[in-house]
């Protein structure tokens, strides 16, 4: 029997109300931004991630000038080469000008794993270096950093948020569809993860991986750290929404058609907690790229060499790099801020879209 | 309401027999076996390794090793020996539990000190700048993770060096008279709990505005407004006094939710609490105090929220009938 009805495609009214809220197209537009900068952070960088440079331990960062000390206008953005001094401090040398180039050779590297290249969007001639936000404790390039980073910390929200949004739709489905043991079962579980106290569970998991761990499998390790602390809160919400949606008459309808129950659950029943589930998503993913910056930042995370958001942040600590070289506090700190600030505008946003108490284009 | 206390805490019990459980389970999972790295250590005699193994059951299948732990945590509080630092591990334990809690008593002050004037600027002025201006602000706060607060605190400490920079006492701190040790202990105190306090004050003082504005809409307020009474007595000894009474609850919630917030705090100020412990026993492989640490911080958060439900209890009947 062909479908003859078409059917509104529940996208459709969604993106109709989120245009309308432009605190939620701003967090929607840095969030493409931030992760298409994080997708193509080998060209975008001028430099390898672990670049180290040991003339220029904590160099601040290099202003783009366009007129010379002489009062000459340049054509093209350049920058001053430095003479170190001592103890971390460097002087600009205005004798020495580096203009910016586009599409430079530099580093190699792969784009998405696999494509080869050599072509970085701008650089400066050797022996110029450009430091867009100053350079770290071992002369690596902050903005180099802040993007390879960004390949972590970013996608460890996405990564941690499948599984373990998968994980609360599926027990929470079991739970409140079948009830009884399976139930009590299920929600004492989630009971005993709601009552440890977040970041301490997230430690005492740590625990149970070695300490020195290769990146990717640290990495690996996180995801699962935070992914199996994450899907309590979201199945007791989705079990509630599952007690009342297993009455409805389509949900019996299935049933006296002879679906089987695992079909009844993810066919029919959990689609219609998708609105609550997408809001709900954004919301959380703050939380795990925190997560990662937390474990990271405590110096159990992500190691140096590789760069995260968080082991940044580590580095930043100390007193005397906070109070002379405090762009290795604010880059770290601002990136991860706007993340935070795209994702509760954009969640926000999407909760406004798609409460059902909101008439369509009025208010609440 | 004496049952209800009562129900409330056997409800405690599954829960922190389960907890246990799985501090028991992720000490099986710990790599390596912690008994042949202390025998590599020459401070530590064969003959305390053999007693360990003894206490613990070690040679034991899992589940009497499990019920030697159960037992010797609930008779003994005995929550096993702390490696790095040869002492038992609540005696380890208990000072940072105790600093913790100081810590978070005073992040508690600080939260609710902030956001109920602010929360009830806000409400008397709303819609006004100051309202809007408030709301932003809050609305960006909720963005900026604790980890970087703590580090703009930090660095506020150490650029200007009004505040120490870290730790609890000051290295004179013995020779001091009492007056200078308790003003030596806030100084320290001030910017963790400022770090702590902060995290949840926005969140609180929108439920402090939105509280206060549902009690100005009641016609007991249009009353007194009517008798003539000057709106700044309107506001604090009539809307203010009912607006406060749902707070009340939070408030156990909140000393919960502290003491897992002041983890970043701790680490980052090295106040030695609950917190920098169990961050020092996991990088020593201490995983009978990691374990404690993880078994004490919920049976705070456990506590919190049970204070707070029998104050929601206490304050409001309906709760207590079923």
């Amino acid at each position: 029997m062909a479908r003859s009805i078409p059917l509104a495609s529940p996208g459709r009214p969604l993106w109709r109300e989120l245009r309308r809220s432009p605190l939620a197209l701003a967090g929607g537009g840095l969030l493409v931004i931030l992760y298409l900068l994080a997708l193509f952070a080998p060209f975008l960088a001028p430099y390898a991630e672990s670049d180290i440079d040991r003339e220029r331990f904590f160099h601040p960062p290099t202003p783009l000038h366009m007129r010379d000390a002489t009062g000459r206008w340049h054509a093209r953005p350049f920058v001053y080469g430095s003479r170190g001094g001592l103890d971390q401090t460097y002087q600009v040398d205005t004798g020495r000008t580096f203009p910016l180039r586009a599409f430079v050779r530099g580093a190699r590297y792969r784009l998405f794993g696999c494509l080869p290249g050599d072509r970085h969007l701008f650089g400066v001639d050797p022996p110029g270096r450009i430091f867009l936000l100053g350079a770290d404790e071992t002369g690596r390039d902050v903005w180099t950093r802040l993007l390879y980073g960004s390949q972590v910390s970013l996608t460890v929200g996405l990564v941690g948020i499948v599984i373990s949004f998968s994980l609360g739709l599926l027990l929470g489905g079991v739970s409140g569809y079948f009830g009884g043991w399976t139930d009590t079962l299920i929600m004492r579980a989630t009971e005993l993860l709601l009552s440890i106290p977040g970041l301490y569970l997230i430690v005492a998991l740590r625990g149970v991986f070695p300490l020195e761990l290769p990146s990717q499998q640290t990495y690996l390790a996180i995801v699962a750290i935070l992914s199996l602390i994450g899907w309590a809160t979201l199945a007791r919400v989705i079990r509630g929404m599952v007690l009342s949606l297993k009455q409805a008459e389509y949900v019996l309808a299935a049933e006296a058609m002879g679906a089987s129950s695992l079909r009844v659950i993810v066919r029919h029943i959990l689609p219609n907690t998708f609105s609550f589930t997408i809001v709900a998503a954004t919301v959380a993913v703050p939380g795990y790229i925190l997560g990662e910056v937390f474990l990271s930042f405590l110096g159990v995370g992500v190691q140096p060499p590789a760069a995260s958001w968080g082991n940044m942040l580590n580095a930043a600590r100390s007193q005397r790099v906070l109070t002379s070289f405090p762009w290795m506090l604010l880059s770290p700190g601002v990136a991860i801020f706007l993340t935070v600030m795209a994702f509760n505008f954009l969640g926000d946003g999407l909760r406004d879209a798609l409460d059902p108490r909101r008439t369509p284009g009025g208010g609440t | 309401m004496r049952t209800f206390v009562l129900r409330r805490l056997l409800q405690t019990i599954p829960l922190l027999l389960g907890i246990s459980a799985l501090t028991f389970l992720l000490l099986q999972l710990a790599p390596g076996d912690f008994l042949a790295t202390m025998a590599e250590n020459p401070q530590i005699s064969p003959a305390a390794i053999e007693a360990m193994r003894r206490r613990f059951g070690l040679d034991q299948p899992w589940w009497t090793q499990y019920l030697l732990y159960l037992r010797n945590i609930f008779l003994h509080l005995d929550f096993g020996e702390s490696f790095s630092r040869h002492q038992p591990v609540f005696t380890v334990l208990r000072a940072g539990l105790a600093n913790t809690l100081l810590l978070a008593t005073s992040a508690a002050f600080v939260t609710w000190g902030l956001a109920i004037p602010l929360g009830v600027l806000a409400a008397v002025r709303q819609y006004g700048w100051t309202d809007r201006t408030l709301s932003f602000l809050a609305f960006l706060w909720l963005s900026v993770p604790e980890v970087l607060s703590g580090l703009l605190l930090l660095w506020l400490a150490a650029s200007t060096g009004w505040f120490p920079v870290g730790g609890m006492r000051d290295l004179d701190y013995d020779t001091f008279g009492p007056l200078a040790k308790l003003g030596d202990l806030v100084r320290h105190l001030a910017l963790p709990a400022l770090a702590v306090g902060l995290i949840p004050l926005a969140g609180r003082m929108r439920q402090m505005r939105a509280s206060l504005l549902d009690q100005l809409r009641l016609d007991y307020v249009t009353t007194a407004r009517a008798k003539g009474l000057p709106e700044s007595q309107v506001v604090v000894r009539h809307a203010l006094r009912n607006a406060l009474n749902p707070l009340i609850t939070l408030f156990g919630f909140t000393l919960g939710s502290l003491v897992s917030g002041s983890f970043v705090a701790e680490t980052i100020f090295s106040w030695p609490g609950l917190g920098s412990l169990t961050l020092e026993a996991l990088n020593t492989r201490d995983q009978y105090l990691v374990m404690g640490s993880v078994l004490l911080a919920s049976t705070v958060l456990i506590g919190g929220n049970l204070v707070a439900d029998v104050l929601l209890a206490v304050s409001d009947p309906r709760i207590r009938q079923d």
